[in-house]
């Protein structure tokens, strides 16, 4: 067999094979859950209830998807430069770990001035540490998969290190858990009797400044180059490796932002369980955006409905919540090659 | 001082040889599959569903080299899925790569709790046990080390010289390196290009499913979330090292075993205890990546590594 692209895809294309890789993710699931002694016909139904059902699902749908709309950016804007930064894990604890050491205590600003400041470090921390793996690549030609990967392993332990150390709150029983944020460092809530904090709004805010760099701006056509074809681009005058460089630092940055909403908006102390892998996450939001930053709000709300859905289904029917994760490999990979079906025929010789 | 007499002890170099072992399978793995021109990311996960197949499979009943033949089929299982998507369909290697992980990650938590709901520690089973290869390991310090090993660890040093010889001394591997130097010209013999990438890619799993299942079936004797813990990425490092070639592989995988098993035993001197744990942990990775930094001008890289290949296409 081999693919021969189609120069003007169908409507039915474009819609239906992304529509049949959902309802396959649904049916594969189901076919899970039976095996767990669930009913198969209940678990989608089960899923959207506890993701979408009530106000207080819904909220917490929300609030989950935030970290995923800042990492699925950062991945989404560095994988459109085909620049595979994987370390949006550690980057989201480097900004984490900028506004636990800056909102403790330590500057005693008002709120109006602090929180942006917090913001900003934190997107400056998360921003170098993306730059060292960068520029290992710009320099040194190191595949930047591993390094990031590999980092994301470091700074953990790093962040382990303080908050055994240095860190440690003294009031915190012995557990490995740094001080709480001072009342100026946390995020207000964006409508006083709904709990859903400011951290939410930013990340749409970004969505939309992400859109608008991408499609407005020189840096967003020069990264799309660099991103269809290196040489091609670097043919035509593009500064590849500068590209790759500011790349980096807004994928890092806005990865750190994820941190910094988690600690300001919602745990108010750093811990080693702040993110349940949102780093890794944000790669399939990323994916089933299409790596478009506006389709990542969408997706990342998927994919924490699925997640908090899953939670609620798994207390519901006893299925084990590792089904969430299943579900959304098995999204990942027939989103894949639903995409690819779209604008590809198969042909057989 | 401490430090140096560690380095001249059989206990020590025995332990780097163990700690090495699943790392020996898991690169050599991934080198198949790197030098047939696709990058196999889904090693990290592949590695977990190997150590749970092959434990859970003598923990059934089954004879350990059976678990060892089952860790093997599973593995199989994700390479074809991975290559399935990568090769005749050309996906991103990377985007297949995480989620074949992911999905060989899930899974065998899934499986886990639904197999054992009720446990809350794994259970127990009895692993291979070491196998001394008498005379040879007779040999102060050198036999001691490498001749008291469980038959797992021979059957990864094994298992390097019989790949090496395949990619290097036959037709067959030839045309596997072919596959991801210039697949253009494998077809232009009339191989298809699509049955060697996918070929590799399936035997290659499965021997990364078998350096997991060194970890549940030797190394300890009982399967933990989180066991691997990173190992996978650690051998895609460790093939760059390696500039591709499996012999190198071997010999960077207990090169760094070494390094890991010496933290390990300074950590408990003098010296060790003064410095925060974390700090020992973190060598590994940053061993790799230095690794990486130093070899990656001299590497020779497969010319067509994660570029797919569409038949008719120039």
């Amino acid at each position: 067999m081999r693919l021969e692209p189609l120069t003007a895809p169908s409507i039915v294309r474009k819609v239906g094979f992304p529509i049949a890789a959902l309802c396959g993710t649904v049916f594969i699931a189901s076919m899970l859950a039976m095996l767990a002694g669930a009913n198969p016909f209940s678990v989608l139904g089960l899923i959207l209830k506890g993701a979408f059902g009530s106000q207080f699902a819904l909220l917490e749908t929300l609030n989950r998807a935030t970290p995923l709309i800042f990492t699925g950016l950062a991945v989404a804007v560095a994988f459109r430069a085909k620049f595979w930064n994987i370390g949006a894990e550690a980057q989201l604890y480097a900004g984490a770990l900028m506004t636990v050491l800056l909102g403790t205590g330590a500057l005693p600003w008002p709120s109006i001035a602090l929180l942006p400041l917090l913001a900003l470090v934190a997107i400056l921390a998360g921003a170098l540490l993306l730059l060292v793996p960068a520029i290992l690549k710009t320099r040194f030609g190191v595949d930047e998969v591993v390094t990031t990967l590999l980092f994301n392993f470091i700074f953990l332990l790093f962040i382990s290190m303080l908050l055994e150390g240095p860190l440690k709150d003294p009031m915190g029983m012995g557990w490995p858990k740094s001080a709480r944020l001072v009342q100026d460092a946390r995020l207000p809530r964006i409508f006083e009797s709904l709990r859903l904090h400011w951290g939410f709004g930013l990340a749409l805010i970004s969505a939309v400044g992400i859109w608008v760099i991408q499609t407005r701006s020189t840096l967003g056509y020069e990264m799309r180059a660099v991103g269809l074809n290196r040489q091609a681009a670097a043919f035509a005058g593009i500064p590849v490796n500068r590209v790759l460089l500011k790349t980096a630092l807004l994928s890092g940055g806005l990865a750190a932002l994820a941190g910094f909403s988690e600690v300001a908006g919602v745990k108010a102390s750093l811990t080693l369980d702040l993110s349940p892998g949102y780093g890794y996450t944000g790669i399939i939001v990323a994916m089933l955006a299409l790596l478009n930053p506006l389709g990542v709000v969408v997706a990342a709300l998927f994919v924490a409905g699925i997640f908090v859905g899953a939670d609620s289904m798994s207390r519901a029917a006893n299925v084990p919540t590792y089904l969430a994760d299943m579900m959304l490999a098995i999204a990942l990979l027939l989103m894949v090659l639903a995409i690819l079906l779209t604008r590809f025929r198969i042909v057989r010789d | 001082m401490e430090i140096v007499e560690i380095l001249f002890t059989a206990s020590f170099w025995a332990a780097a040889i163990r700690i090495a072992s699943p790392l020996i399978f898991a690169t050599l793995g991934e080198v198949i599959c790197e030098r047939a021109g696709v990058l196999n990311l889904g090693i990290e996960g592949i590695m977990v569903a190997g150590a749970f197949a092959g434990w859970m499979a003598v923990y059934s009943g089954t004879g350990l080299w059976v678990g060892v033949g089952v860790a093997m089929v599973v593995g199989m299982l994700f390479g074809l899925l991975h290559s399935a998507l990568t090769v005749p369909f050309g996906l991103s290697q990377h985007v297949v790569g995480l989620g074949v992980t992911l999905l060989a990650t899930s899974s065998t938590y899934y499986a886990y709790r639904l197999a054992l709901p009720e446990v809350t520690s794994p259970p127990k089973i009895v692993a291979f046990q070491p196998f001394e290869i008498s005379l040879l390991s007779e040999i102060p310090i050198v036999g001691e080390a490498l001749f008291s090993q469980t038959p797992l660890t021979y059957l990864a040093f094994i298992s390097v010289a019989v790949v090496a010889f395949i990619l290097y001394r036959t037709p067959l591997g030839l045309a596997v390196r072919a596959a991801g130097e210039n697949p253009n010209a494998v077809a232009a013999q009339g191989l298809s290009v699509t049955a060697i990438r996918m070929g590799a890619v399936i035997f290659g799993s499965g021997l990364m499913a078998v350096g997991g299942a060194f970890l549940t079936m030797s190394a300890f004797d009982s399967f933990f979330f989180e066991m691997v813990n990173g190992r996978g990425w650690i051998c895609i490092a460790l093939v760059v090292f390696g500039s591709w070639r499996p012999g190198k592989a071997l010999l960077g995988a207990v090169l760094f075993a070494a390094f890991d098993a010496l933290q390990i035993r300074v950590q408990q001197t003098s010296i060790g205890t003064a410095v925060p744990y974390q700090i020992f942990l973190m060598m590994p990775y940053i061993l790799s990546i230095l690794a990486l930094v130093m070899m990656s001008r001299r590497a020779e890289i497969p010319a067509a590594l994660m570029v797919p290949f569409n038949k008719g296409e120039r």
